[in-house]
């Protein structure tokens, strides 16, 4: 329909992941710049794309409880370190100091990885079925404290805090990933890596969001009484956005060390949950291109307050002494959680709706 | 037995503490039925606070002094933070205090350096024994403190017009508007309260040892107390305070009968005991179920 983007003559087209032709330009336009981003950019920019890559596909994760579902999560760092150590326990060596089974195909830890950690999920999902709001927001944050204590104590899995183990090998068919070669250096291969698997999840999430099931969870988070007497099955949706995020948590978790190559049980803690939540309040909850948005913003944060320090000269680099950019960023996350709350809670996908509504209408636009 | 009993005797202390920390989430959210993630950053200041200030007016000053400068930053928080938010979900709020939490504990934590700061009480680690059974002076003085705060606060709830204010906007805030009754007021004076609370809470949780910046997580132990007792029973988070300091102790006590649980299980055993607790009685043991109608 030339000139006429919104008009649908069909359910189908009404419906379509991408319903008009600009809609499509564009998202060609990102996917094609994004994969020959490698050739372009640096390998230290391009490993910590990798890392908003995986670290997005976590975000799309918790979207789908909290921002879809409605189902408000502060464990989701739990859900991440079960996939992390199922992953990293498939794939590590036999016979070393930590478990390990010697199974270093991605084809096979990764799904494994998100299975055990939807499997957690449906676990803590009873509960979530009997509580609701702020006492869910507590349970689920017991679990990062439970989860945390497990993870120190139990060294033969972990390797003990402080002392870590090895994270999963990426590895398919036999061939190392994450090594140079003839196509490419580490840093671009594990950046194309990250990114076809982070449109491997967020197509299927997007798609389930305008499905059946998506209709389902925004009627049990706009009104879970009404929607339980209109015949959704409160129990059974409630525990399948469980299930489904926790297999995202656990898919991410999996990958999100592949890229330092190392992990600690230290790093599951509640500042990992609060990271993740801030990637989802940020970019904006309830849509996937914001999940993902909020995630490439809070991955890249760190990154932003050091170039900071350039044009503040007083702040330090050096984590003794005061006022340094890494006490600068962590009130940067809760100053900008707040900020966006107040004046924007639809987040960055917000901002972009404000900016697409003004352009629509130019020069008409008040 | 003795044993048992000093266990028990310093799990009704550090349960007192805990008791003091959970009253200030239950005012906070029995008047804007919001759970302030802040608890934490502000116990921190208020114990920070005392622990700078004890060297210059000493412990019985630097207390009320330390309460009455966390009670103004509360207000502050909530002028600047939550107040924008009324009529806002509660997860949103929530969610805002949260970061309120991370941003000022930088602050907090920047005061603290990376030493343990001692808080400088009277006491320290010295016991009286009665009949037999060692007691912390501490513990005995945290539960005395925590008797006459409760009493007090009893009093104000029930015999002053600002209390009977702020009971009536907790049962319904439009009813009480309309009966001339400041909702914004109770807001305030309920921030305010919870930052006091928190305040000598956390000093006398932390008397005799010292706070550093892990101390913060010493706040959230009040969340399960909380949840234990009903969101939004006072009594309820007396009675939890005191049943899971007793509980954490007495794991701790007899965690080397269990060297599979791994050490410190004593940590955990507040948040383990509200899951259990959870599953039987989705609104804790004193918390009001919620009706729900569309």
């Amino acid at each position: 329909m030339n000139g006429r983007p919104l008009l649908h003559s069909s359910y189908g087209s009404d419906m379509a992941l991408l319903d008009t032709r600009a809609k499509k330009v564009a998202a060609g336009a990102i996917v094609a710049v994004a994969l020959l981003l490698p050739l372009l950019l640096t390998d230290e920019v391009l490993q910590l794309l990798a890392l908003c890559c995986v670290a997005a596909i976590g975000a799309i994760g918790l979207n789908l409880v909290t921002g879809f579902a409605g189902q408000v999560s502060l464990g989701h760092a739990f859900f991440l370190a079960i996939g992390a150590y199922t992953g990293a326990v498939i794939s590590g060596a036999q016979g070393g100091r930590v478990i390990g089974f010697g199974i270093t195909d991605i084809l096979i830890w990764l799904p494994v990885a998100g299975l055990v950690a939807a499997a957690a999920g449906v676990l803590v999902a009873p509960l979530a079925t009997r509580l609701r709001g702020l006492y869910l927001a507590i349970v689920t944050l017991g679990l990062v404290f439970i989860g945390q204590h497990l993870f120190n104590e139990w060294a033969a899995l972990t390797g003990g805090v402080g002392v870590g183990r090895p994270a999963p090998t990426l590895e398919l068919f036999g061939q190392r990933l994450d090594v140079t070669d003839a196509v490419g250096t580490r840093d671009q291969k594990l950046f194309w890596l990250m990114l076809l698997l982070l449109l491997a999840f967020a197509v299927p999430a997007r798609n389930l969001a305008r499905s059946r099931v998506g209709r389902a969870f925004a009627a049990i988070r706009d009104r879970d009484v009404a929607a339980g007497v209109i015949g959704v099955n409160l129990a059974g949706y409630k525990t399948l956005a469980f299930a489904i995020s926790s297999f995202y948590a656990g898919c991410a978790g999996a990958l999100l060390f592949t890229i330092s190559g190392f992990m600690d049980p230290s790093s599951f803690s509640l500042l990992l949950s609060v990271q993740y939540i801030a990637m989802v309040l940020i970019g904006g909850a309830g849509t996937i291109s914001g999940a993902i948005a909020g995630a490439f913003f809070i991955t890249l944060l760190p990154r932003l307050t050091r170039e900071l320090q350039a044009w503040v000269p007083f702040l330090s680099t050096q984590p003794n002494e005061v006022p340094n950019v890494f006490q600068v960023e962590t009130i940067l996350y809760g100053a900008l959680i707040i900020v966006f709350l107040i004046f924007e809670p639809r987040g960055l996908f917000g901002l972009w709706v404000r900016a697409r509504n003004y352009w629509k209408a130019w020069p008409f636009s008040y | 037995m003795t044993d048992l009993l000093e266990a028990v005797a310093r799990g009704l202390g550090t349960g007192a503490g805990y008791a003091l920390l959970a009253l200030g989430f239950v005012i906070i959210y029995k008047a804007t039925r919001v759970i302030s993630f802040a608890q934490p950053a502000l116990m921190l200041a208020g114990v920070v606070l005392v622990t700078y200030l004890v060297k210059v007016v000493g412990f019985w000053a630097a207390v009320p002094i330390a309460a009455v400068v966390t009670a103004v930053l509360a207000l502050g928080v909530e002028r600047a933070a939550v107040r924008p938010m009324v009529g806002k979900p509660a997860f949103a709020v929530a969610i805002i205090t949260l970061g309120v939490d991370v941003a000022v504990r930088v602050v907090v934590n920047a005061f603290i350096g990376l030493d343990v700061r001692h808080v400088g009480d009277p006491w320290g680690l010295r016991t009286v024994t009665v009949a037999g059974v060692d007691l912390q002076q501490r513990h005995l003085a945290t539960l005395l403190v925590t008797g006459v705060l409760i009493g007090a606060l009893f009093a104000f709830f029930r015999f002053t017009r600002m209390g009977l204010a702020m009971r009536a906007a907790a049962d319904d805030q439009e009813a009480a508007l309309a009966q001339g009754v400041s909702v914004g007021a109770v807001f305030a004076l309920s921030w305010a309260l919870a930052g006091a609370l928190a305040a000598v809470g956390g000093t006398f949780a932390t008397a005799g040892g010292g706070v550093d910046a892990a101390s913060w997580l010493l706040a959230l132990t009040a969340l399960p107390v909380i949840i234990l007792g009903g969101l939004d029973s006072l009594p309820g988070a007396v009675v939890g305070g005191l049943a899971v300091g007793v509980l954490q102790e007495l794991a701790a006590n007899y965690q080397q009968h269990a060297p599979w649980l791994g050490g410190n299980v004593s940590v955990i055993t507040p948040w383990v005991v509200m899951l259990v607790v959870l599953l039987v009685r989705p609104y804790g043991l004193f918390g009001t179920p919620e009706v729900i109608r569309t």
